[in-house]
Order: C-alpha cells, then sequence, then structure tokens
C-alpha cells in the first residue's frame, strides 16, 4: 500500500488555519468573522487527529477532537445569540459600527 | 550625701522648666505670676550652685574632676557623646558668674520690661538662655558645649529681636544669629577633628591624650594646631571679635536687660570660656595662642577707637564689650587663662553694671539714647549716677577696683610672662588709654553739664527698686570683686589663681605653668603695691581721664572744632570704617544674588520643578498616546490578538533558524 | 502516485477552495455554504486516517447542526451583502501582512516536522477504534466529559435568555 506522510496533513492544516486568521482579520460581519473561528477550530482538529494516527494505539487525540466539537457547537450557539442581540440594537450587521467603548 | 553633685541636672533643668511653664502658660497671666515662675526658677538654680559649690569644696583632690553621666545620647560605632556634665574650678567661676548676674539682671527685667508687651514672653526666652548657658557651662564634652552654644545663640536671636514688629530689630537678630553661624562652621570642623585625631570627644579624654602629645613648632600647621584654630573661629564669632563682631553693635536693638546679660555679662563670655577650657591643647599649639592674642589685641584696641565717637549710649557700651572681650583673649593667648576669666568675672560685673545703669539712664529719660540730649542727670537719679561711676573706674582701671587687677594681670603677662609680645602689650596699653577715655566721655556727657533736654517733655524720675537693687549689688561685686587676687600686691597669694591652677596647670606644658606658679608666688608687700601703682596701665587711665576732663567738663566747645578738623578721620570712625557697608556689598550682596539667581531660578525652579513636573506630564502625555489603542473597532482588537499570536508563534517557533 | 495520496489532494484541494471561497465570496449565505465544502472534505480526510467515529461526528454534529444554525441565523437577521468599511487602519495595514507571515512560517514549520515520519495507511486501524475511544471516554476522561454536558446546558440558558426578544 502506499503512505501519506503525516505532514501533509499539518501543512493542509496550517494552511486552513492562516486562512481562518486571514478571514478573522478582513471580513467585516459578525457571522462571518464566526465562521471565520469555526473553520480555525476544524484546522486544530485535523492537526489532532493526524498526532493522533502517528502516536499508535492510543486515541487520547480523538478525545480532544471530540471535545473541541463539543466546545464549539456551544461556543457557537451563544456567540451568535450575542450577534443577534447585537444586531438588534446597533441595526447593522457590520462591526465595525460596534464602536460605543472606546476612549 | 552630696545632694548636687548627684543630680548635676537640676542646675541646667531648672530654669528650662521655668521657660516652658512662662512660655506655654503665661500668656494670660498677670505680671506677678510670671515673675514668680521666672525668678524663683532662677533664684533656685543660684542656691543650687551655692550648694555645689559648698559641696565641691569638700571634694578631696583626686575626685575633681567630677564627671557625671545622666544619659547616652549619640552612640555610633566609635563615637560616643553622652549628656555628661563635669565640674572643676573653672565650672565653678562660672557657673558663679552666670547664676549670680543672671539672677540680679532678671530682678532688674521686671522693673524694666513692665510696661512692655509680650512680659511672659520675655521671660520665656531669658531662662531658657539661662538652660543653654548652663548647659555650655557644665558640659563634660564638646558636642554638649556646643548645643549650649548654639541653644545661647538661638536666644540670642530672640531676645534682640523681641520686639519683631520692628524692622531694625528682626533684621540685627538675624544679623547676629547668621554671624555668628560663620564661625561656628569652623567650630563644627573643629568637633570633627578633634574626634578624628582623639577618637572622643569627652573632655576627661581628650586632655589625657593631648597631655602626652609634643608642642607643635610655630612655623608649621600642625593637627593641634588646626583644631584650635578652627574652635577659635566659632570663639571669634560668638565672642564678637575681629571680623565678626559686627553683629554686637547691631544687637543694642534688643531690650537693655538683654544687653547686659547676654552680650556683656555672659553669652559673648562663651568664647573665652572655650579656649579656657581646650587651655592644654592650646598650650601644646603655640601659633594658635599667638593667633589668639593677637586677634584679641587687635580687636581691643580697634573696638575702642570706634566707642570713641559713638554718640548712642549703648553703642559705645557695645564696642566697650567687644574691646574688652579681646583683652580677655590677649590673656588666654599669652597663657594667662586664669588672668582672662578673672577678667571675664569683672568684666561681668562692672559691664553687665554699666548696661543696667545706662538702661536706668533710658528708662529715666523716657526712652531717650542718644547721649548729645542728655546732660546733668547727676543730681536727678544719684543712684544710678554712682553706681554707674564705680563702674567706670572700676573699666578704667583705676586702682583698688576690681577691673584694675584684673586689666593688670592680662597686662603683665603680655609684658613679662612665658608668652609675652611687647607689640601686643603696646596695644592692650593703648586701649587701655582710649577705654578710660571714652568711659569717662560717656559719664560727663550723661550726668554732668548743662541739660541738654526739654524739662517739660522728658520727666526724669530714679528707677523702681527692683532695678536700683541690683545696681547696687553688682556695683559693690564692680569695687570689690577685684579682692580675689589683690592680696598679691600686698604680700599675700593670688586666691584667684590658687583656685584655678589645679585647672590650669594638670596636663599644660611646663611654660603655662611656670606662669601660673609665678602669679601665685608672694611678693614682698609694700614694694609690690608701690610697683604697681605705678604700672604704665595705671598712668594710661590717669591720662584719659584728664583728657575727657578737658574735652567734655572744662572746654566742651573742643570735641566739636576738633572733629570739623579731622573731619575725614571723624566720619571714618564715626562710621565704624564703613566695615558694615564694605560686608554688605562684598559678601551678602553676592551671596544673595547667588541666591536667587542661580539656587532659585535655576536650579530650584527650572531642574527641580522641571524634572518632577515634567515626569507628571510625561506620565499624562503617555497616557494619552496609550489610549489611542481604545479605539472601539473589534478588528483593531483582532489585529492585535494576532499580533500576539505571531508573537508567541516566533517565540516559540524561531523565525528561520531555530530546529527542533 | 498511489489511491490514497491522490484521494489526499483531492479533498485537500476541495478543503482549500471551500476557506478560499469562503473568504472571498461577499454574501454570508454563500460563506457558510463555502464552509460546509471545508468540513464535508475534512470528514473524509478524517476517514483517510482511519477516524471513522471522529468522521462520523464531524459531519453530523459539525456539519449537520452547527452550520445549520449558521444558516439559520443568517437567514433570520436578513444578512445582505457586506458592507466595504474601513475603519479600522491597524487592520488594514498590518492584518494582511501578519496573516501571510503567519501562515507562511507554520506551513514552513509543520513541513518540517519529523513526527509521524511513519506514515499513515488508508486502512482502518487495527481493533475496534470506536471502542477504545468509548474507554477512554467512560473511564480515564469521564469527568470532563460530565463537565461538557453541564457547559452545554449552561450554554443553552445563555443562549436562550441573549436571543430572547423583550415581550
Amino acid at each position: 500500500m502506499s503512505e501519506i506522510p503525516i505532514s501533509y496533513f499539518l501543512v493542509l492544516s496550517a494552511i486552513l488555519f492562516g486562512l481562518g486568521v486571514l478571514a478573522f482579520v478582513f471580513k467585516r460581519n459578525i457571522i462571518t468573522i464566526f465562521m471565520a473561528i469555526e473553520l480555525m477550530l476544524n484546522a486544530v482538529n485535523l492537526a489532532f487527529v493526524a498526532f493522533d494516527r502517528a502516536h499508535g494505539a492510543a486515541h487520547d487525540g480523538w478525545v480532544f477532537v471530540f471535545f473541541v466539537i463539543v466546545v464549539a457547537a456551544t461556543e457557537a450557539a451563544v456567540g451568535l445569540a450575542i450577534a443577534i442581540t447585537v444586531v438588534h440594537n446597533r441595526q447593522s450587521l457590520n462591526i465595525e459600527r460596534v464602536n460605543l467603548l472606546k476612549f | 550625701m552630696p545632694i548636687i553633685l548627684n543630680n548635676l541636672w537640676i542646675i541646667p533643668l531648672l530654669p528650662l522648666a521655668g521657660a516652658a511653664v512662662n512660655g506655654l502658660l503665661g500668656k494670660q497671666w498677670p505680671q506677678s505670676r510670671v515673675n514668680a515662675v521666672g525668678i524663683s526658677s532662677v533664684s533656685l538654680t543660684f542656691l543650687a550652685v551655692i550648694e555645689l559649690a559648698r559641696e565641691f569644696l569638700a571634694l578631696p583632690a583626686d575626685q575633681i574632676p567630677w564627671v557625671r553621666s545622666y544619659a547616652p545620647w549619640m552612640v555610633a560605632g566609635n563615637f560616643r557623646a553622652d549628656f555628661n556634665f563635669q565640674v572643676d574650678q573653672l565650672t565653678l567661676v562660672m557657673l558663679g558668674v552666670v547664676a549670680g548676674v543672671g539672677l540680679l539682671i532678671h530682678i532688674y527685667s521686671t522693673g524694666y520690661m513692665a510696661h512692655e508687651g509680650g512680659y511672659y514672653r520675655f521671660f520665656s526666652y531669658l531662662n531658657l538662655f539661662m538652660f543653654f548657658m548652663l548647659t555650655l557651662v557644665m558640659a563634660g564634652n564638646l558636642v554638649l558645649m556646643f548645643v549650649g552654644w548654639e541653644g545661647v545663640g538661638l536666644c540670642s536671636y530672640l531676645l534682640i529681636g523681641f520686639w519683631f514688629l520692628r524692622k531694625s530689630a528682626a533684621d540685627a537678630g538675624k544679623k547676629a544669629f547668621i554671624v555668628t553661624r560663620i564661625g561656628d562652621v569652623g567650630f563644627t570642623i573643629g568637633i570633627l577633628l578633634v574626634f578624628w585625631t582623639f577618637g572622643s570627644v569627652n573632655f576627661s579624654e581628650i586632655f589625657k591624650q593631648a597631655s602626652g602629645m609634643p608642642i607643635e613648632s610655630v612655623s608649621q600647621i600642625g593637627t593641634l594646631t588646626t583644631i584650635c584654630l578652627l574652635l577659635f573661629a566659632g570663639a571669634i564669632g560668638k565672642s564678637a571679635q575681629l571680623p565678626l563682631y559686627v553683629w554686637l553693635p547691631d544687637a543694642m536693638e534688643g531690650p537693655t536687660p538683654v544687653s547686659a546679660l547676654i552680650h556683656a555679662a555672659t553669652m559673648v563670655t562663651a568664647g573665652v570660656y572655650m579656649v579656657a577650657r581646650m587651655h592644654i591643647l592650646y598650650s601644646h599649639a603655640p601659633l594658635a595662642m599667638l593667633v589668639v592674642a593677637i586677634v584679641g589685641a587687635v580687636t581691643a584696641f580697634y573696638s575702642a577707637t570706634i566707642g570713641l565717637v559713638q554718640t548712642d549710649i549703648k553703642k559705645v557700651l557695645a564696642y566697650s564689650t567687644v574691646s574688652q572681650l579681646g583683652y580677655m583673649f590677649l590673656g588666654c593667648g599669652v597663657g594667662a587663662y586664669a588672668a582672662g576669666i578673672f577678667h571675664l568675672m569683672t568684666h561681668a560685673f562692672f559691664k553687665g553694671l554699666l548696661f543696667l545703669a545706662a538702661g536706668s539712664v533710658i528708662h529715666a529719660m523716657g526712652g531717650e539714647q542718644d547721649m548729645r540730649n542728655m546732660g546733668g542727670l547727676r543730681k536727678k537719679i544719684p543712684i544710678t549716677y554712682w553706681t554707674m561711676f564705680a563702674a567706670t573706674l572700676a573699666i578704667a582701671g583705676v586702682p583698688l577696683f576690681s577691673g584694675f587687677f584684673s586689666k593688670e594681670a592680662i597686662l603683665d603677662a603680655a609684658k613679662d610672662g612665658p608668652y609675652a609680645n611687647l607689640y601686643l602689650w603696646t596695644l592692650g596699653i593703648l586701649g587701655a588709654l582710649l577705654t578710660a577715655f571714652y568711659m569717662f566721655r560717656l559719664l560727663f556727657l550723661t550726668f554732668f553739664g548743662e541739660q541738654r533736654y526739654d524739662e517739660h517733655k522728658v520727666h526724669v524720675h530714679e528707677s523702681p527698686k527692683n532695678m536700683t537693687v541690683p545696681l547696687i549689688l553688682l556695683a559693690i561685686l564692680a569695687v570689690g570683686g577685684g579682692w580675689f587676687a589683690a592680696p598679691t600686691m600686698l604680700g599675700g597669694p593670688n586666691h584667684f589663681e590658687n583656685f584655678l591652677r589645679p585647672v590650669f596647670e594638670t596636663g599644660a606644658p611646663a611654660a603655662a605653668s611656670a606662669l601660673a606658679e609665678n602669679a601665685g608666688g608672694p611678693e614682698t608687700g609694700g614694694n609690690a603695691l608701690l610697683k604697681s601703682l605705678a604700672a604704665p596701665g595705671v598712668i594710661v587711665a590717669l591720662i584719659g581721664f584728664l583728657t575727657a576732663w578737658w574735652f567734655y567738663i572744662r572746654r566742651p566747645d573742643l570735641p566739636k572744632k576738633l572733629a570739623q578738623i579731622m573731619h575725614g578721620l571723624y566720619e571714618l570712625v564715626l562710621n565704624k570704617y564703613y566695615v558694615d557697608e564694605v560686608y554688605l556689598a562684598l559678601i551678602v550682596r553676592p551671596l544673595l544674588w547667588l541666591s536667587t539667581n542661580v539656587f532659585w531660578h535655576a536650579v530650584d525652579e527650572r531642574v527641580i520643578d522641571g524634572a518632577v513636573n515634567g515626569v507628571g506630564r510625561g506620565a499624562r502625555e503617555l497616557g494619552g498616546e496609550l489610549r489611542q489603542v481604545q479605539s472601539g473597532n473589534a478588528r483593531s482588537y483582532a489585529t492585535w490578538v494576532v499580533i500576539g499570536a505571531v508573537g508567541v508563534t516566533v517565540l516559540v517557533l524561531g523565525v528561520w533558524g531555530m530546529v527542533r | 502516485m498511489t489511491l490514497p495520496l491522490i484521494l489526499f489532494f483531492v479533498f485537500a484541494g476541495l478543503a482549500v477552495l471551500g476557506a478560499l471561497l469562503m473568504i472571498f465570496l461577499r454574501e454570508p449565505i454563500h460563506s457558510a455554504l463555502a464552509l460546509i465544502l471545508v468540513m464535508v472534505a475534512l470528514a473524509a480526510l478524517y476517514l483517510l486516517l482511519g477516524a471513522e467515529f471522529i468522521a462520523a461526528v464531524q459531519i453530523i454534529v459539525y456539519a449537520g447542526a452547527v452550520m445549520v444554525l449558521f444558516v439559520f441565523v443568517i437567514m433570520l437577521l436578513n444578512a445582505g451583502e457586506e458592507e466595504r468599511t474601513n475603519l479600522s487602519k491597524l487592520a488594514h495595514y498590518v492584518g494582511w501582512p501578519l496573516g501571510i507571515f503567519l501562515t507562511v512560517e507554520l506551513v514552513y514549520w509543520m513541513s518540517r516536522a519529523t513526527i509521524g515520519a511513519r506514515v499513515t495507511t488508508p486502512t482502518i486501524a487495527p481493533g475496534d477504534p470506536t471502542r477504545d475511544l468509548s474507554m477512554l471516554l467512560f473511564k480515564s476522561y469521564l469527568f470532563p466529559f460530565e463537565i461538557t454536558s453541564i457547559l452545554i446546558l449552561i450554554a443553552l440558558l445563555g443562549a436562550l435568555v441573549l436571543a430572547k426578544r423583550d415581550s
């Protein structure tokens, strides 16, 4: 059979993470920014699974992935609730409009 | 069981208690209560001194000097200064003068100051002064003595400026304090040098070590000479010698009892006492002794010249004090320490009396101090006149009065002693001539001649008893006080010299003790008396008296004519050789300029305030810059997060080169 | 060029494509769909790595519940095309280079990772991986497991309170 080096998965994970960071910095829609965060979390999950595969029989890496997914779901729920509230208050989805707390 | 000897602290602390009580509580009290506190404290002190004398005289010789330490004060490594008091014969003499004359002046003040405001304050300060002076005299180490030294300076300032609402008085107080401070710089350095050389500031230890040291040569300035000169610098300030005498004439702004007590009898003599106390050091440093003698003699003559033409009765006496102090230093400088102290004592009597009597005259004249506006007071205020007359005879050196014996002792030592110097003796003789002249001038102008004041404006009356009784007592002392030493002339021993011999002989090198020996030796009776009557001092006293009589009784128009002829010289002397103006221009003005422009504007305002305010301003500006970060824009915050993340990543992984 | 490798590149490419689409598409609903693409591609990659359970959970929970939630919210808020504001100077000038730098750096280091030079085989790992996972979950990691359920409860309550409109 053929073999895929683990580092390929890691590189992919790094690329996805970097793209997530760029999206996080550049997008202005609140929802889109949340989605960028989810992208970053996914990239990290990929890295975990890859490492788990590299470490033989124990599957602790999968446990972490499990928890990451659970917490990400939780966070998405609460974050979106907050986003809804903010949007109701400011009538805009642009986070640059949410700027009352300045000096 | 000696009470006072074991509780020496009673003596200084009694006046301190009086000062505290009067100062803190006396504001609302009637004068009688203030008097009760102020006079009783000093009376008790005087009684304590008498008891001390009695106990002291019963002591065996090996317990003298009697030193008692009451509390440790400063202990730092090897340096130790305690509250310790020392009593020996010299201390006893000084205590007698300070407590005795002080008590008489306190009593006098109850009359003189009776109509003045701030009565309680006056007595509080006066008692405080007694406390410091007694501490100075009884101190067992240089540091405690310095405490007393500075303290009497403080009280002098407070009392000179007693009428502080008058600018001239306030200025005079400041001048006194500052000028003496200049001398005190030397004194302090001297104390440091003493500690460095001897490892201690206690008199007993210093003297024990010093007596074993070799006598320093006159051509080289060794350690002991330096110490003595530095300490003498303090004495120059405190005892108003050249060039730091300028404060004493101005100090006449204070009430007359103050002038009598502080500026005639006690404080100004502190310098003489110090030199006498440190005589062992001085005897080992002949160069320092020479300097002391020169300064004393020159000051004596110089100051007498100024006193010749002054018109204010107190100013004449002030310059006379400076002059007489010069004599005391001359005495110490030629090794006749006992003679110097003797003159200190007789001077306290007659100069104190002169000032108190002058105060009585001023009181009688309703505040007038200019002698040109007096005259013919002899019959009107007889007690004042006769006591003043007695004092004048004493100060002029008329034989059999106290001043004669003390002045002769000094002049003798200057002429014939082991440290004799004919130049200095000549200055002393000339000074004595001038002294006799100006003192009789004062007497004649004030009490004789025609009345130069308006009868209707000034009601001349004799002073009350509480002023005249001290005058009489002092007059008795001024007349008879010389007999302590007199018997030499008549074949008996010089009691005073003998009394002080243990002080001035132990540890002193051969020459000085030889002097003490010779002065105490008996001479054949009648011959000695006749010889002394024909001494130069007596002759010049006579000349001075006759000249004054001629100028002010026989031909009263002469002084004015002479002043017109020698106009330039007269103006120069009348204006005290313009010394004050010179000091003002050379020292005071530049110093004030320096303080204002350099230290105030440049250093304080720009540097220090600038730095402190600059720190505040910088913090505020930095804060102003930093708060721009809080832009309220979430994207910038996001970017900051990324920056942080990049930073951590770089830290952990390295940029390019780190190999894991 | 073996099959696993080809499969890897296909799904990796899909994932990267999805991420890029997510960034560059302007409507949020389009970005959400692109993200779903990414997640499905990742699930396939998990399968390649032999993590079946995780792949299933990824599809069911992540793509199936979380992303659906996102889509619901987008539709609820009627999110339209994004405004083109650019108020933050910092993000505009510094964000670009930093983001790219971070990506490049991570890629570089990941590519040098020697861990697991042992390779992956596309066959399913020996033993019963799901059973092993459940053993771990309910024995060693029981406490975090239970805490997580409380966490979900809290999130539920929070979301409820926050999103409720004042009536």
